[in-house]
């Protein structure tokens, strides 16, 4: 039997799921708690325990978190970083963190180096490497006492070498320092690279800590079973992986509930609403992938070009707390703490979920607590949820044809059973589609570069894309046997000789089960 | 007169994106320069057309080359001012403002950063109330005024200085220096005086950027449809509101030229719409028949921000509101639709105002 074990970290909630190959054995709801990981044990247990010890048979574990998210955004576990970015004398007008928010910035160290290096858009040099300036740098930053190092170079993406040749350079006088290379990260835009690169060095300590953790976490379980963690287009990587690229896995979330609302729906063209605790997600799902964001998405008030999935969140969710004068519900929330202060659970707190339960839509809690409401109150909440999911599914929707709406999460009994006209499908298990996409979520590599297409035939280049993206999803844990081409884009650049073109190719494979 | 503060390059960037009309690039490379002059030099004095002396040398100052390689590879900052300080050389007399060429895309914001660095006034104008592909395509041409003297250089500290006998040369010649350079370079062109400058330029682009970036803003803020606040800053229509349905491209020279295809939404529910572009957007086609088209401007824009999406980012999906905004009557003259009409662009169908159109399209 292979069972998997899928694992989501949300803001209110973390879920666990028991998988055996495509049916779900066991699932486990707990509250998030401030350490993030001693929830996940908890959950673990929750899933493991409830199907009589299945522990040995387990053969990989794969977990959604926030962990990376929250260091970004509330300035926290970010350890000092130097960036060295080469390309002088171009770029120098826009040094490095020059867009990131002040404190950010300083609770990454702000340490920037430029030097020479960095190619042109053909591939020739801007200028050479010069190995003495590299090595001052490297004395520099060795003084500075920095073991993390971030590296950028002007088109990278052409040419790894632009990038990995320096940082071969530094290695000789920091051999024990920890290496991001932006084009290992991100796609063509040299801030946006940056930044990831950056944020993802400052995040490595943290990284290697958290894995450790987990990984302490299913020893303790007497699990031998490999780790994955989910990135943000819903597809794995392997521990290893993370603690070297600890950044992808920002945003991974909502991409996990939208994969799970299409893997227990069987739909692969549909609207998913997942419905939590504060805030509704609401997405579109094409050949059963999350669409992806088209505009540049920011990560903690940091510029980034990430796969990001493109999500509308509403401030909307089972414990939205409803306000009479004037009328309105949410954005705030009581959020993990519904089930003592929402009405029906015998608290003091008017909430979305006590309207569903006054007008008799859902059984949760005490009905009695919430009997005394006025009629024309709940008739007037009801509405409103109503038509602020139908509206968010509108802007949502990406064509007249009728699609159903998924309906999935914690809150989802908000939900009626049409939204925007369109027929909702509550799939069994929809509390922790979260948790589902997080174990069924397969391994991804993706290239982006520009080629001349006067000098390689588009078939050539194309062929070349398809391999490097192949290559990339191996190595990030991907059985070669079952790797396949999901997304080939290419565009035309203007302006350029030589038939410039970006090309962007992505595959997906399954996980290499050992 | 007045200043332009730091706080007011958000507004101007958004709102250069919108007269990008699809193309121009995306000016948030230039705006991160401005940004950085205006720390360092304090505000810049914009001016109007009729505040500079009939004597009084402007010299315009741009970007020319590929949007795509100047996200990658930024400049240096330094360049841009050296072709400034070469042709001021060259021309032998002090240069009293710089000017824009071109308020659609990055090309706005890099003069701010030029006249905040060489503490000169920048005149609120520019040479063609829009984005076009070519450097030719300037209102002054129509009036004979010269691109040279022209300076261009690159990040490396290479200079050259150009002489053409007529514009179209000096887009071929610069082009090809461009590609050279590395695919962009900076240039400072069209030197010109008080009295050359006024009847020539379009006026007040630096001033319209910034309203339609402030309409959009604080739409967005007040909650708002930042469509209609745009439309409110400024004449325009709402062409259409759609969902791209599909987007192609080919290369065509230098160029990338293609189609894109929507399908209506709201109240263009049921109706065919196509738009094709060359960087720019070119022609809007409601049902086949054209209802927008060069040299006025047709933007697309995010249904919900009102974000411009330049024409490299539209893709599959996306969610547009398009908009016909009036060209500068320029360039509905004669002269002008032959510089840069629907004809020039290889279309057989003669120009047709969007300020026509108005009523037709239901929406202004």
């Amino acid at each position: 039997m292979r069972l998997r074990v899928g694992i989501d970290v949300g803001g209110t909630n973390t879920d666990a799921v028991l998988m055996s190959d495509r049916e779900l054995v066991a699932s486990f709801k707990t509250p998030t708690t401030e350490d993030v990981t001693s929830g996940v044990v908890t959950a673990l247990g929750g899933v493991l325990g409830g199907a009589g010890g299945l522990g040995s048979g387990v053969a990989a574990v794969m977990i959604g978190t926030t962990h990376f998210t929250n260091a970004v955004v509330q300035r926290r576990d970010l350890a000092p970083t130097a960036i060295l970015r080469l390309g002088l004398p171009a770029t120098q007008s826009l040094p490095p963190m020059v867009d990131w928010p002040d404190d950010l910035r300083e609770a990454s160290g702000n340490h920037s180096y430029l030097a020479k290096g960095g190619l042109e858009f053909d591939g020739r040099p801007i200028s050479p490497i010069d190995p003495a300036e590299l090595r001052a740098i490297a004395r520099d930053i060795a003084a500075r006492g920095l073991e993390n190092v971030a590296v950028s170079a002007v088109f990278s993406p052409i040419k790894p070498e632009a990038e990995l040749d320096a940082i071969e350079i530094l290695r000789e006088v920091l051999p024990e320092a920890r290496y991001t290379a932006s084009c290992q990260i991100g796609r063509t835009g040299l801030l946006e690279r940056e930044n990831a690169a950056i944020l993802n060095a400052s995040l490595r300590v943290l990284g290697g800590r958290i894995v450790g953790a987990f990984r302490q976490a299913l020893a303790d379980f007497g699990l031998q079973a490999p780790l994955y963690f989910t990135q943000n287009d819903g597809t794995l990587m392997s521990a290893e992986y993370v603690e070297r690229f600890p950044v992808l896995t920002i945003a991974s979330g909502p991409t996990n509930s939208m994969r799970g609302a299409a893997f227990l729906s069987g739909l692969k063209e549909a609207i998913v609403v997942d419905i939590g605790g504060t805030t509704s997600d609401i997405g579109a799902l094409h050949y059963g992938f999350p669409r992806e964001a088209s505009v540049a998405v920011e990560v903690g008030g940091v510029r980034t070009n990430f796969r990001m999935p493109d999500i509308l969140s509403i401030g909307l969710g089972g414990g939205s707390v409803v306000s009479e004068q004037p009328f309105g519900i949410g954005p705030r929330s009581v959020g993990f703490r519904l089930s003592q202060e929402a009405l029906v659970f015998g608290g003091r707190t008017l909430t979305a979920t006590d309207l569903v339960v006054a007008g008799g839509l859902a059984a949760v809690g005490e009905r009695e607590r919430v009997r005394h409401l006025p009629a024309d109150l709940v008739e007037k909440g009801l509405g409103w949820i109503q038509e602020h999911l139908s509206a968010s599914v509108e802007k949502v929707l990406l064509s007249p044809e009728p699609i159903p709406v998924i309906v999935v999460g914690g809150g989802s009994i908000l939900a009626k059973d049409a939204i925007a006209g369109l027929p909702v499908i509550r799939p069994a298990h929809y509390q922790v589609a979260n948790a589902v996409g997080a174990a069924i979520a397969q391994v991804s590599g993706e290239t982006d570069r520009v080629y001349a297409l006067s000098d390689l035939p588009r078939e050539r280049a194309l062929e070349e894309a398809r391999f490097l993206a192949t290559q990339a999803a191996v190595d990030a844990g991907a059985d070669p046997a079952t790797v396949e081409i999901v997304d080939v884009e290419d565009v035309p650049l203007a302006y350029l000789p030589g038939n410039a073109t970006r090309i962007r190719v992505k595959a997906v494979g399954e996980v290499q089960l050992a | 007169m007045r200043n332009i503060e730091l706080a007011d390059l958000e507004d101007i960037a958004l709102g250069a994106a919108v007269l990008g009309a699809g193309g121009g690039g995306d000016p948030y490379v230039g705006k991160l320069m401005a940004q950085a002059a205006l720390r360092a030099g304090g505000p810049v004095a914009l001016i109007g057309a009729d505040e500079v002396g009939d004597e009084d040398l402007v010299v315009p100052v741009a970007m020319m080359g590929a949007p795509t390689v100047m996200v990658e590879k930024l400049p240096s900052g330094f360049e841009v001012m050296q072709a400034f300080g070469a042709l001021q050389a060259y021309l032998g007399r002090s240069v009293r403002a710089v000017m824009s060429m071109e308020i659609g895309g990055l090309n706005s914001t890099i003069p701010i950063a030029v006249a905040a660095h060489e503490g000169l006034p920048l005149v609120d104008a520019d040479g063609m109330g829009r984005a076009f592909p070519e450097l030719q395509m300037v209102t002054p041409t129509l009036h004979g005024v010269k691109a040279t003297p022209m300076a261009i250089c690159d990040e490396k500290g290479n200079a050259a200085l150009l002489e053409t006998i007529d514009n179209h040369w000096t887009e071929r010649l610069a082009r090809s220096m461009t590609v050279d350079m590395g695919g962009a370079a900076m240039i400072a062109l069209y030197p010109m005086l008080g009295k050359q400058l006024r009847p020539s330029v379009v006026r007040g682009s630096i001033s319209l950027a910034q309203q339609v970036g402030r309409a959009i803003r604080s739409a967005r803020v007040e909650r708002r449809d930042p469509v209609a606040g745009l439309l409110g800053a400024c004449p325009g229509a709402l062409l259409f509101e759609g969902k791209i349905q599909d987007v192609s491209r080919q290369t065509d020279g230098a160029f990338v030229r293609g189609r894109v295809r929507l399908e209506g939404i709201h109240a263009s529910r049921g109706r065919d719409f196509q738009i094709e572009f060359q960087n720019e957007n070119l022609v809007a086609l409601c049902g086949g028949e054209p209802v927008a088209c060069v040299p006025d401007l047709i933007s697309t824009l995010d249904l919900e921000t009102a974000e411009p999406i330049t024409t490299e980012r539209l893709r599959y999906g996306l969610r547009v509101a398009v908009v016909g905004l009036p060209a500068d009557p320029q360039w509905t003259s004669p002269a002008g639709l032959e510089l840069v009409g629907p004809e020039r662009f290889g279309y057989r169908f003669p120009y047709r105002p969007v300020r026509e159109l108005l009523p037709a399209s239901g929406r202004a």
